[in-house]
């Protein structure tokens, strides 16, 4: 054991706290000079701007630079400085570059953190300048939802998508299953797990987090998908000890303990299963099209060979996606100019991020529904035409998930997410690791802990 | 009555830029220390302890709220169990990564031939990155085609869950943790053995003591003060369990491996609540103040 480890993470962190604790303003050194003051219309304004692609993916940062050239010849006033990094945001240096003030102007964020970072005051509130977004009008309500509280908004999303049931369609053939008819019930899930791993020894059915809160993120996706909720509606008590939290674990326990369909290894985080359904191993988890991309980027998987279907007997969903924030000490100047380059790169159909012709000339993977921002609204048509058009990757594949996404409302995360997750990852992991695990004692003793947890954040 | 002149209380000019200059490279190394443990020991304690009793964005100024994280992480339901694991820990590591460092040194110690090689082998996890070494366990510990399990199968024996199980979780993490840890102990524990004198041994064994008779009434008497300052060394280094759990089991299952560094991580990193992680990291700080005050006054006692 390195005992030490903890100590320099956590020091490393204070370290740049300490480092940011003379330079006040950071990387708005000018912040006050143009805060409150009408700066002229095309007055210089330069921005940071988070998670431009890194080097190790020369075809993505290209076509963001050849972007930021292309931006500042339209808009000559304003400098784009982009701060790469991958994985765009980790927790353990998000706060220590906000106390460092080393947080880019413009920063990432996944949707799993809006509401947290939005709750603790780190981003700045953008709703007097983003009736400039020609589009605004046309995003999705329920993934504007993300950034918001109350009716004040404090981000725009990047990426969107609901969670469905992502499958290995090579496997689904061996197992002597029709991968163009994926599950669309639960039991039709477990009755295609069992044939899965029944393949042979190593060949996993269906795959489940249970560690590191990943568990609880789980449990909460396949919730909604079934109706339920993880708190009340008024915010302040759990609402998970319900049949339908009982469903989720009931299917889990007898995939994992009747069928065998689940594995003998548990405790399984995000890169378990990405490696697992990489290795050609895993025939189906909880998941959105951005795992098929993550297992064709990194865990040598072909895109061939997945596909991704509607979460099965869903009408609720929970959204996924990422997006940007901006730093509370951004000038007004600079959020207006953000907000600029957020639309020309990441809002507008046939551009920027929607720009699929030139990302099928660069050899880039197009056609994946991971951007149902403005769902049937006519930027979202203009979209996936183009995107269809431009399709490098099956898209047939996905047929069922965007069907089905077109249906299901998106749901946000819980609050107090992370701590919820946390408890709730006991119930995932005593249900795969324990056969005699009683479900309603486990649902029974989360609910307290996380009525614990929402007494003191109310 | 004269007063006698106190010898070198009145340095002239001359002899204190004489002293300067002679010992100037040692200030030098001297700074050099005391800023790197300004910046990156003493510093990040002090903030650590100020931000257990505040509540802080990083953003706008920290807010005091007194004693209103402890009681956040005290009423915390992972709080009880990540004590007791890692009293638990630190007592099965003591238990076996204590012994068995120690039994591996006399081995090594009594070893004629071959000492170099296995001084080596066993030396050789210590180099392996701590995050490699944890993430081989990971395979060896598979419940489906783990080392472990095919090893056990091969002698007939049922197969364990290893990192699965409630009774079995923490002792596996024991097992990583005394792995990569007994190059160092070993080595140490060696040393101290090679520094008795083999006089000692041979009068035993005229005496017609045996192994573990020398063992009990030589090397254990004459090593007793390295295995004291290892055993409170350890004793502050386990309870600091986090490397294992963070990257095996993420504290599961059921809280079983969720240890008080883990649970600092935790609200620091995951929940973004620094002053619950500060909070929990004092308390920890206080508890390992106890041992280390012993260790102190130990090595000062003995000059080691």
């Amino acid at each position: 054991m390195k005992p030490r480890n903890l100590a320099i993470l956590l020091s490393a962190g204070l370290a740049l706290a300490a480092a940011g604790c003379g330079s006040g303003s950071g990387s708005t050194p000018d912040a006050k000079s143009s805060q409150g003051s009408a700066a002229p219309a095309n007055a210089p304004v330069s921005i940071t701007v988070g998670c431009q692609p890194p080097k190790s993916n020369p075809k993505e940062r290209s076509e963001w630079d050849a972007d930021v050239a292309s931006f500042q010849k339209l808009h000559p006033n304003i400098t784009i400085v982009s701060k790469d990094a991958f994985p765009c945001i980790v927790p353990e240096t998000f706060q220590a570059k906000l106390a460092g003030g080393e947080m880019e102007d413009m920063y990432y964020v996944y949707y799993t953190d809006a509401q947290k970072i939005i709750a603790a005051g780190q981003a700045a509130d953008i709703s007097p300048y983003i009736n400039s977004i020609t589009t605004l009008k046309d995003i999705r309500p329920d993934v504007m939802s993300i950034f918001k509280s109350g009716d004040k908004v404090y981000g725009l999303p990047r990426t969107n998508y609901s969670t469905g049931l992502v499958y290995n369609r090579k496997l689904f053939t061996q197992a002597g299953l029709n991968p163009d008819t994926p599950p669309t019930t639960w039991a039709e899930v477990q009755a295609a797990a069992k044939k899965i791993a029944a393949i042979g020894p190593g060949y996993v059915g269906y795959g489940e987090y249970s560690a590191g809160n990943t568990g609880g993120w789980h449990f909460t996706s396949a919730l909604y998908g079934r109706g339920g909720e993880v708190v009340g509606p008024d915010g302040k008590t759990a609402a998970f000890n319900s049949p339908q939290g009982k469903a989720v674990l009931d299917n889990l326990k007898t995939m994992r303990w009747t069928d065998n369909s689940m594995g003998t290894k548990q405790l399984l985080r995000w890169e378990d299963l990405m490696r697992m359904m990489g290795s050609g191993k895993l025939g189906m988890m909880i998941g959105a099209p951005d795992v098929v991309q993550a297992v064709n980027n990194d865990f040598k998987g072909k895109f061939d060979d997945y596909g991704v279907a509607a979460l099965p007997e869903a009408t609720t969903s929970l959204s996924g996606g990422d997006g940007y924030m901006f730093n509370p000490k951004a000038t007004p100047d600079q959020i207006k100019a953000g907000l600029q380059w957020l639309e020309y790169r990441f809002l507008t159909p046939g551009q920027g991020q929607f720009n699929y012709e030139r990302a099928k000339a660069d050899g880039l993977p197009v056609g994946l529904p991971t951007t149902d921002l403005y769902g049937t609204a006519a930027p979202g048509i203009k979209m996936n035409e183009l995107r269809t058009q431009f399709a490098t990757v099956p898209v047939e594949h996905f047929k069922s998930y965007v069907d089905g996404a077109a249906k299901v409302q998106f749901k946000l995360e819980p609050p107090k997410a992370q701590e919820i997750y946390a408890v709730l990852d006991t119930a995932m992991s005593a249900i795969l690791t324990r056969q005699d695990a009683n479900i309603d004692q486990l649902l029974s003793d989360a609910e307290k802990k996380v009525n614990s947890v929402l007494a003191k954040s109310s | 009555m004269t007063t006698m002149p106190v010898r070198g209380s009145r340095r002239t000019p001359g002899a204190v830029r004489r002293g300067l200059r002679r010992n100037l490279t040692a200030y030098g190394f001297l700074c050099g220390a005391l800023i790197c443990f300004a910046f990156f020991s003493w510093y990040p304690m002090v903030r650590e302890f100020l931000l257990s009793f505040q509540k802080t964005n990083f953003v706008g100024p920290a807010q005091w709220v007194g004693l209103d994280n402890f009681q956040t992480v005290i009423e915390d339901s992972a709080f009880g169990p990540a004590w007791v694991n890692t009293a638990m820990f630190t007592g099965m590591a003591l238990i076996v990564g204590y012994a068995v460092p120690f039994a591996a040194a006399i081995v090594l110690n009594e070893l004629r031939h071959a000492k170099a090689y296995l001084r080596f082998v066993v030396y050789l996890p210590v180099m392996l990155p701590p995050a490699v070494a944890v993430l081989l366990f990971k395979w060896f510990y598979d419940p489906g085609a783990g080392l472990f399990n095919e090893i056990l199968s091969v002698v007939h024996l049922p197969g364990l869950s290893w990192l699965d199980s409630t009774s079995t979780a923490l002792i596996s993490l024991v097992l990583v943790s005394t792995w990569m840890n007994l190059g160092t102990g070993t080595l140490i524990y060696l040393a101290a053995l090679q520094s008795i004198p083999s006089e000692l041994y041979e009068a035993a064994e005229l005496d017609g003591a045996g192994l573990f008779k020398r063992v009990w009434h030589v090397t254990i008497p004459q090593t007793k003060l390295i295995l004291l300052v290892m055993l409170l060394l350890q004793i502050v280094a386990t309870m600091q369990v986090f490397i294992e759990p963070y990257l095996l089991t993420g504290g599961g299952p059921e809280n079983a491996t969720v240890t008080v560094a883990y649970l600092m991580y935790q609200y620091a990193f995951s929940f973004g609540n620094f002053g619950g992680g500060g909070a929990l990291g004092l308390m920890l700080m206080l508890v390992l103040m106890v041992f280390s005050t012993i260790y102190l006054r130990v090595s000062r006692d003995n000059q080691i």
